[in-house]
């Protein structure tokens, strides 16, 4: 239970670092939601290495985190509705066995930003929002496979080494 | 990386560059007597042409304000009360179908097709 716990903090400081540089360094593409989810790497690798409902949590306590720490409460509106598609996405693709790390991140990164997208247009009324959908399919789709195929070598590493049970 | 993967990633890269290939050769015929609509928290407030320069400020229920400009056929926010300036990051747009979103104002900025029926402009 110790080790779990030391394991959680420690993934979760790694997470909110990762939001933290993204931050710093945003890609500015003209289309809101175009990045490369640097902290979903975090997510992926708990999600296979401890569980769905660590994964969970982790996901949660970070968006919430950056929400007040450098967000705003919209962005955390967003950040939540995204994490939450995505996580559901991608828990349930590893369920099925269907796709490898890659695929269940490539999942991830577009279902974060279906949810994104989904959250703003019911904030704002306005449906046609969905127009920038094919946009984030091919950006989350990137990004996805990139954060997917550094995940797969992290987590072979990590499983070998790894003792929390 | 498995096989399966490869076909996800190469069916959604597909369709969505079909999608967006489709959308931009439909809107690039479309930008003539295009309009400006800016909706407030769903309602319309106002329409404005894309050929007749202009600035705009469009206030927020909540008390923020986004400044639309509209300059060389092209609609943009270029200021906003909002903290994270989504909205201000966001290229100028000038096809049918784009929109500029600021969510904490609920403000949205479309890009429609001129010729439509004439709309009552001074709404509510």
């Amino acid at each position: 239970m110790a080790k779990k716990t030391a394991y959680m903090g420690m993934f979760t400081a790694l997470a909110f670092v990762f939001s933290y540089l993204e931050f710093l360094i945003p890609i500015n593409l003209g289309i809101p939601g175009v990045k490369l989810g640097l902290a979903n790497l975090v997510t992926i690798v708990v999600l296979y290495l401890m569980g769905v409902k660590e994964a969970c949590i982790l996901s949660f306590v970070r968006i919430v985190l950056n929400g007040f720490t450098f967000g705003n409460p919209a962005a955390m509106l967003y950040s939540l509705a995204g994490g939450f598609l995505s996580l559901l996405a991608m828990a349930l693709s590893r369920k099925f066995k269907l796709f490898s790390v890659t695929g269940v991140s490539v999942l991830g990164g577009v279902f974060h930003n279906l949810g994104q997208i989904l959250a703003a247009v019911l904030v704002v009324e306005n449906a046609k929002l969905l127009y920038y959908f094919p946009v984030l399919v091919l950006s989350g789709t990137i990004a996805g496979t990139v954060i997917g195929i550094l995940a797969a070598m992290v987590i072979k590493r990590l499983d070998k080494g790894m003792e929390y049970k | 990386m498995k096989k399966n993967d490869v076909i996800l990633i190469a069916v959604l890269l597909t369709a969505a560059l079909a999608v967006f290939g489709g959308m931009a050769l439909f809107s690039a015929k479309s930008t003539k007597d295009a309009e400006a609509v800016v909706y407030l928290e769903g309602e319309e407030q106002g329409r404005y042409p894309l050929d007749q320069d202009a600035s705009v400020k469009i206030e927020a229920a909540s008390g923020g304000y986004n400044i639309l400009e509209i300059h060389g056929g092209k609609a943009d926010i270029t200021e906003a009360s909002c903290p994270d300036k989504i909205c201000v990051n966001h290229r100028p747009v000038n096809h049918q179908g784009e929109s500029l979103v600021c969510l904490p104002n609920e403000v949205v900025v479309e890009i429609v097709n001129g010729g439509e029926p004439a709309m009552d402009t001074s709404t509510r």
